[in-house]
């Protein structure tokens, strides 16, 4: 055991297989036609046909047996293709799942980021738009809801299938007391963080790309230098941001107990690291979305242009858990302790 | 990915973290603040004799990048001075890489016993960013090397025995081409060292050269091949050793004080200082990657250049970060009653400026970023 900041072997196999696939099957023009709603069942069956829905599930009950590790490979390669596919949703929620048709992914399953409200509700649950099964906090339980999906969603800023669920209503089973919740969502945060990730790291080609084709002025905008310098930013906060992304998993695979040794920035924990690399990739996001649609000019603004697909998105998919800030003040809270009364 | 440390470096690390506790007491800190030479003779002899030096030269010893890389961020971390031993190490690669067998006998040995310091003399005062330009001049006068000019920001030349110094010895070739590298001795005649004081408080020069005579013997790298040393310096330079954590130190400082003055039940400062924590993990990943790089036989000449804007950046918006919130605290300097963070608070609100501008520009290395890892074109 010692420092090793490549992809494995297998991880390397995977980035090319779910690059290639995503590349192929769901370039823009998928996420664009499955707007509104955000969602393409014929590209989800296509992930079902790959046994993606339950690479992460364990072996024993037919699924891949994939570590957190390998799943933030496949999360960065959706990402990048903003694919209209719940399988971020699905592979946090399969934690807690056996469920044979969950393993397939003949049943989408979710996560109610955020716990009930009064009413016994999950409101605006990622993918509840689609999902057959929801996974989330209801008083101090956790349970497991399978209900039908409502297959309408709220028309929303990244033409994402949210929807409101409830917890009463339909065959709830208790899975645990409500802190059990905490690996499932540490788990949805990371892969989150590698899919913003992802939409970072395609929002900065698609600028580059951009400011090398466009000419004013006789030349290239991509060689002035107020435009180069916006640009260079990007690279470091999306390295930044996998590797914490990366680090937050391997933390979290290792199964240990680590330590949240801020004063000497020694810290293994993986319920922190995952919240850090939350925050992380969804500043990264923001900034490369922001830099890149402000380098199109006005074809930026344009529905027409791509960038405009990733800058709604970054923020979307940074939001349906809460501000960051919310997840800034628990943070502070492992590692500063709680705050006094 | 794996992010653990071996047993090894585990062991490597605790017995830093042992040197540096019993050696850089609050008087060495005291000492580097009052006289602005920020070194600790007795830090560095305590590596030296652990041999941690020489293990940690790039190429020499052990050379392992992840223990280079250790070394500095445990010394960084601790708020050690670094910069001493840093810059030797570098200096002591570079030789290791491009010196004569009659030089590495020469000098390394006083470096990584700890004992000599080296000093750095590319900048002058009209060339910086554009150091290829350096006006120096070296000209070759039978078997000697006469030198004269000057150089601005020679950092260290107070104390140290080695000078590095980057000279023009060709002015009819294009600027990279006639520059030629020189490692000699401080204290060879002609040599004038006048202080340069800062708002950092650290001590830096200004150095004149009238008539220095040194031999073939103190040429490092090559006549007229000075720019390829300088690009190997400045590679392990903009690596691994430190300048990466530096607000990991002002961070506990702070929150100690806030802690004492119930601030730590604010919000706002509650979010900052978890965002300073973030952005440190980030910075010192990042850092740790320019290590595996070179550990994998890599150069992390661009990765270096990534992490320092970002780091320096996060470094310089956490002081400000930090002075604010202590409000008029934050004002008062070492040793007055009430002073945020002992005194820290204040201090590196005032140094933190300069880790925009040297070893490399925010701009400069935004330029590479650009060029190198973008593709994007030339734009000087
Ligand atoms: C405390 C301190 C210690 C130092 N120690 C050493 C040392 O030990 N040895 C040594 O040799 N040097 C040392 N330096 C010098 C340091 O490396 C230079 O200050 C640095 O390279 C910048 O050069 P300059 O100061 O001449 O600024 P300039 O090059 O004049 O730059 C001024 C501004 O213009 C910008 N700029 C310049 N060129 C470009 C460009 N092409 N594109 C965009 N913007 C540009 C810069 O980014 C900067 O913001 C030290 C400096 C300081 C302040």
């Amino acid at each position: 055991m010692t420092v090793d900041l490549g992809l494995s072997t297998d991880q390397e196999a995977i980035a090319d297989l779910f690059g290639g696939f995503f590349a192929k099957e769901s370039p823009t023009t998928v996420a664009r036609a499955a707007e509104p709603f955000g969602f393409d069942a014929g590209l989800w069956a296509k992930l079902v046909e790959l046994g993606a829905p339950g690479m992460g599930s364990p072996v024993g009950i037919g699924g891949g047996g994939a570590s957190l590790s390998d799943l933030v490979v496949v999360a960065e390669a959706l990402g990048r293709a903003i694919a209209p596919v719940p399988l971020i949703e699905h592979l946090a929620a399969a934690l807690l799942l056996t469920d044979a048709d969950v393993v397939a992914g003949e049943a989408i399953a979710t996560v109610a980021v955020r716990p009930t409200d009064a009413d016994g509700l999950w409101r605006l649950v990622p993918a509840g738009a689609v999902a057959d099964v929801v996974v989330g906090v209801d008083g101090d339980e956790l349970v497991a809801v399978r209900s039908e999906p409502p297959m309408v969603a709220p028309r929303n800023h990244a033409a994402a299938p949210l929807a409101d669920r409830s917890a009463r209503t339909g065959q709830r089973t208790v899975l645990g007391p409500a802190v059990e919740f905490v690996p499932v969502l540490d788990r949805w945060k990371v892969l989150t963080s590698a899919a913003l990730v992802g939409i970072a790291d395609a929002a900065m080609a698609l600028g580059v790309q951009y400011v090398m084709d466009r000419q004013q002025f006789g030349v290239p905008i991509g060689s002035f230098q107020a435009v180069q310098h916006g640009l260079a930013d990007l690279p470091v906060m999306i390295d930044g941001g996998r590797l914490l992304t990366h680090k937050a998993a391997w933390a979290i695979d290792s199964g240990e107990v680590g330590i949240n040794d801020w004063a000497l920035n020694d810290i293994t924990d993986g319920s922190t690291l995952a919240s850090m690399a939350y925050v992380f990739t969804t500043d990264g996001a923001a900034l490369a979305t922001d830099r890149s649609l402000h380098y199109h000019g006005g074809y930026g603004f344009s529905e027409e242009y791509d960038i405009q697909l990733y800058y709604r998105r970054a923020r979307g998919w940074s939001l349906v858990l809460d501000d960051p800030s919310v997840e800034c003040l628990a943070l502070a809270d492992r590692l500063f302790g709680a705050r006094e009364a | 990915m794996d992010f653990s440390l071996s047993t090894e470096t585990l062991e490597f690390r605790r017995t830093i973290r042992d040197i540096v506790q019993r050696t850089v007491t609050p008087e060495v800190i005291d000492r580097m603040h009052t006289t602005g030479t920020f070194a600790s003779p007795e830090l560095n002899a305590e590596l030296g004799r652990h041999g941690f030096l020489e293990r940690a030269v790039p190429g020499l010893g052990k050379g392992d990048p992840i223990e280079l890389w250790v070394l500095f961020n445990e010394l960084e971390k601790a708020g050690a001075p670094y910069d001493g031993p840093a810059v030797a190490l570098m200096i002591a690669g570079v030789v290791n890489a491009l010196g004569t067998d009659e030089q590495k006998a020469r000098i390394l040995p006083s470096i990584i016993s700890g004992e000599a310091m080296v000093a750095m003399g590319y900048s002058e005062a009209d060339y910086g960013s554009d150091v290829a330009s350096i006006k120096t001049r070296a000209v070759k006068d039978g078997d000697e090397w006469v030198i004269n000019g000057s150089k601005m920001w020679t950092t260290m030349a107070q104390a140290a025995r080695w000078l590095i110094l980057l000279t023009r010895t060709d002015p009819d070739l294009p600027k990279h081409k006639g520059l030629t590298m020189f490692l000699l001795p401080m204290d060879t005649p002609g040599i004038t060292v006048e202080p340069v004081h800062t708002l950092g408080t650290e001590v830096t020069n200004a150095t004149y050269f009238d008539d220095v005579r040194v031999g073939d013997e103190a040429v490092l790298g090559g006549v007229n091949n000075g720019w390829r040393t300088m690009t190997t310096v400045l590679a392990f330079e903009r690596g691994v050793m430190g300048g990466s954590n530096a607000a990991v130190p002002l961070l506990r400082h702070f929150h100690d004080w806030a802690a004492a003055e119930g601030l730590l039940a604010n919000d706002v400062v509650r979010e900052r200082l978890a965002r300073s924590v973030i952005d440190m993990q980030v910075a010192a990943l990042l850092t740790q990657r320019s290590a595996w790089i070179a550990a994998s036989g890599g150069m992390p000449g661009l990765e270096g250049s990534m992490t320092k804007v970002f780091a320096a950046e996060a470094y310089q918006r956490i002081s400000r970060w930090c002075q604010q919130m202590a409000g008029p605290a934050g004002l008062l300097q070492f040793h007055e009653a009430g002073a945020a963070g002992e005194g820290f608070v204040e201090y590196d609100a005032r140094h933190s400026p300069v880790v925009t501008i040297y070893g490399g520009t925010t701009e400069i290395n935004r330029n590479n970023i650009a060029e190198r890892h973008l593709g994007l074109p030339k734009s000087r």
